[in-house]
């Protein structure tokens, strides 16, 4: 009975010892992943970050201003003026032509004064 | 063991022969007996305190070990928390109030070198010249074959000079990475950004802290890792402060004046939409302070905050409105204005005749200095006084800049009745602009105090009470009248369909040494629109202007201030969301009387 009960502790150790040690080496690399996946994520935003500061170094307002005037003949921009507040009526909507009339789905509901700017 | 008997049978008898006490052969073995027991236990002892302390000598030397191990080592993030990754810059953005960047980090890298380190320190020196033209090769020639072991050669790198620089495949140069603060617009509203600087530096990092404007009055919170980098939303709206200046900065050009300064404030929630000064730089490259004792002539100075002038007959309209507000006076009340007037030796003018008497109205709209003087006389030195302090002008101001913290409102040291009259037409108490915006503020929006701000509010924002809501009514009346008569001193300042009004006010520039300059002025319209639905207050300040118009050299606002700010309304309102409309009729019980 006795030797059955130390074969028994000594499995039940040897398992446990094995068990320990699996453990330990997932442990060790789930915290290399957190790890790998913590500097993904670093990088990640410091890049988000430049590419954002780069977008509002694109669209600085100077630069937009410059380009608005270099193209004017292709975008006609102009800054915003009170002259250029309109009705919506005022607007000339574009003839429609009946060949591609059932291609229009979602019509605008338009009103006929005092359209909110 | 083997123990001796006390009392050992062939000694005793022994003694006993030789008539001696046996008792003491007992007592000399129980000595010896105690004196073996005390020496073991001495050693069992001694043992045991060794153990005891060798066990806390090693305790201790392993804490120690340890505590000087984390002193000495880099700190380092916990590998298996997963919560660390929130924490992106050490340094919040900041954003205007529709979430455009104005400020944000960017990771660079700095540049040091270990002269021992060195193979060929001639050969780095002379390529680091090539890569960086301003740095002095001869210098650091020297200073890489001395016998320094470490020194910083620059703070900041661009990726591109930082290859240019590995390129050169010293392995003395050295790179550590850095954090710097980047403002993608430039110069636009640079004074309210203001400046950064590097604190302690280390190789591996170094602290960005603010050096002025904003940047240095919510440094606490822009760096507070609490909130996990959260943006500082400010009120300024950046395409309406990037027009602002672009008008202003024509405005400043064509009136030839030195500088310029303008406000544009919400008047319910004393936000500021855009807040500019001219001359203006770049954040980015931020300039050295001036030196001497005039900091005006550097385009750091915010003269839109530290600009601390006498601001005119910008004035008059606070006189006249706490008069109605007192019951003292109605619009129509006509109030003598025969010239010159006296008090002491001192005289009063206006700026030309304006005849016997005219109605409060009229004094507003003509702006007449001894009218004014004569209301203040009525209202008397305490009220004035007690008016003026909740207007905000016996304070500096709480908005958010580190420079408006020293921008106190210069007041006359002894308040007497001359200095009653004298400020009622804005001479003899100095103030900065913004000051002046915060004050028409609270006559446009009803009679509220309000604080200016440069942080985002959610609605209005109204102080304490300080004029009632019909003086305000009343005011805002003259206010659009200076501007829509004929004779009104700010008749160029009439933008269709935005119903301006406002008040001009020309100062004489003081000396540095006492007195006052003949030919340099301070041109400040401040104005409010649409009169009628008051939603902002807008301040045009120019510095020395003169301009040739109508065959005469003009130096006055409503030749110099007054269009420019015309311009900018009518640049700056669409963009406000603000259409053009039809002022409604004249409010009713308020009409001009003729002479």
């Amino acid at each position: 009975m006795r030797s059955f009960l130390y074969i028994v502790t000594t499995l039940a150790l040897i398992g446990l010892a094995f068990w320990a040690y699996h453990e330990n080496y997932k442990t060790q690399e789930a915290i290399e992943r957190t790890e790998r996946l913590q500097r993904e994520i670093g990088v990640a935003r410091s890049r988000l970050s430049v590419l954002k500061a780069e977008w509002a170094y694109l669209n600085r307002p100077d630069r937009l201003r410059d380009l608005a005037e270099l193209n004017f003949d292709r975008l006609g921009l102009l800054p915003f003026r009170p002259a250029h507040f309109g009705n919506v009526d005022q607007v000339a909507f574009p003839l429609i032509d009946p060949d591609t009339l059932e291609a229009i789905t979602n019509s605008v509901a338009v009103s006929s004064q005092g359209g909110k700017s | 063991m083997i123990r001796t008997p006390l009392r050992p049978l062939a000694r005793i008898l022994d003694a006993r022969q030789k008539g001696e006490n046996p008792d003491a052969i007992e007592r000399e073995n129980i000595r010896l007996r105690h004196e073996e027991m005390r020496d073991r236990l001495r050693v069992r002892a001694e043992q045991r305190l060794l153990l005891l302390g060798i066990m806390y000598f090693c305790a201790f030397l392993v804490i120690g070990v340890r505590m000087g191990g984390l002193a000495a080592s880099e700190a380092e993030e916990p590998r298996g928390a997963t919560n660390g990754a929130s924490i992106v810059a050490q340094r919040a953005d900041i954003v205007d109030r529709k979430g455009r960047l104005l400020a944000t980090n960017m990771e660079t890298h700095s540049l040091y070198a270990h002269p021992h380190q060195m193979i060929e320190p001639e050969r780095a020196a002379e390529e680091l010249g090539k890569i960086f033209p301003e740095l002095d090769v001869a210098d650091l020639k020297k200073r890489f074959t001395s016998d320094r072991k470490f020194m910083w050669i620059r703070k900041k790198l661009s990726p591109e000079q930082k290859q240019a620089v590995h390129d050169i495949g010293e392995p003395g140069l050295l790179f550590g990475p850095r954090e710097m603060r980047l403002y993608p617009n430039g110069p636009v509203a640079a004074h309210v950004l203001g400046g950064y600087g590097f604190g302690r530096e280390g190789v591996h990092s170094a602290e960005v802290i603010g050096t002025a404007g904003i940047e240095k009055f919510a440094d606490d919170m822009l760096r507070d890792p609490a909130r996990e980098g959260a943006p500082l939303e400010l009120s300024l709206d950046l395409t309406i402060q990037d027009a602002a200046e672009k008008v202003l900065y024509g405005g400043m050009k064509i009136m030839n004046a030195k500088g310029a300064a303008s406000i544009l404030m919400d008047v319910h929630t004393g936000e500021i939409l855009a807040l500019a000064s001219l001359p203006d730089f770049d954040p980015n490259d931020r300039p050295l302070p001036a030196l001497g004792d005039d900091p005006s002539i550097s385009p750091l100075f915010n003269r839109a905050v530290q600009g601390v002038y006498e601001l005119g007959s910008t004035f008059k309209i606070f006189a006249s409105a706490q008069a109605m507000d007192l019951g003292l006076v109605n619009p129509g009340t006509m109030v003598d204005i025969r010239g010159p007037l006296r008090w002491g030796r001192h005289r009063i003018r206006d700026f030309h005749n304006y005849g016997r008497e005219l109605s409060v109205t009229k004094v507003i709209v003509k702006s007449s200095n001894i009218g004014t003087a004569r209301l203040a006389q009525m209202i008397g030195t305490p009220r004035q006084k007690s008016f003026l302090e909740k207007l905000g002008f016996f304070d500096v101001t709480p908005v958010e800049l580190q420079e408006a913290k020293a921008a106190k409102p210069l007041l006359p040291p002894n308040w007497s009745e001359l200095s009653t009259m004298t400020i009622s037409y804005g001479h003899g108490l100095s103030a900065s602009p913004l000051h002046l915006a915060a004050a028409y503020a609270t006559v446009a929006n009803g009679g509220f105090a309000v604080s200016p701000t440069l942080l985002r509010q959610n609605g209005p924002q109204h102080g304490e009470r300080v004029l009632s809501a019909r003086a305000s009514e009343a005011s805002l009346a003259m206010l659009r009248l200076v501007v829509s008569h004929p004779d009104g001193t700010a008749s160029f300042g009439d933008v269709k369909g935005y119903a301006v009004g406002g008040k001009t006010g020309t100062a004489d520039k003081p000396k540095p040494r006492g007195g006052y300059y003949d030919d340099k002025v301070i041109a400040t319209f401040a104005s409010v629109f649409p009169i009628h639905d008051p939603k902002y207050v807008l301040i045009v300040t120019l510095d020395e202007p003169e301009i040739h118009a109508a065959g005469k050299l003009r130096r006055t606002a409503g030749w110099t201030a007054v269009p420019v700010a015309a311009e900018m309304i009518e640049r700056l309102a669409p963009l406000l969301g603000l259409r053009p409309e039809i002022e409604p009729a004249e409010l009713a019980g308020i009409t001009l009387t003729s002479q």
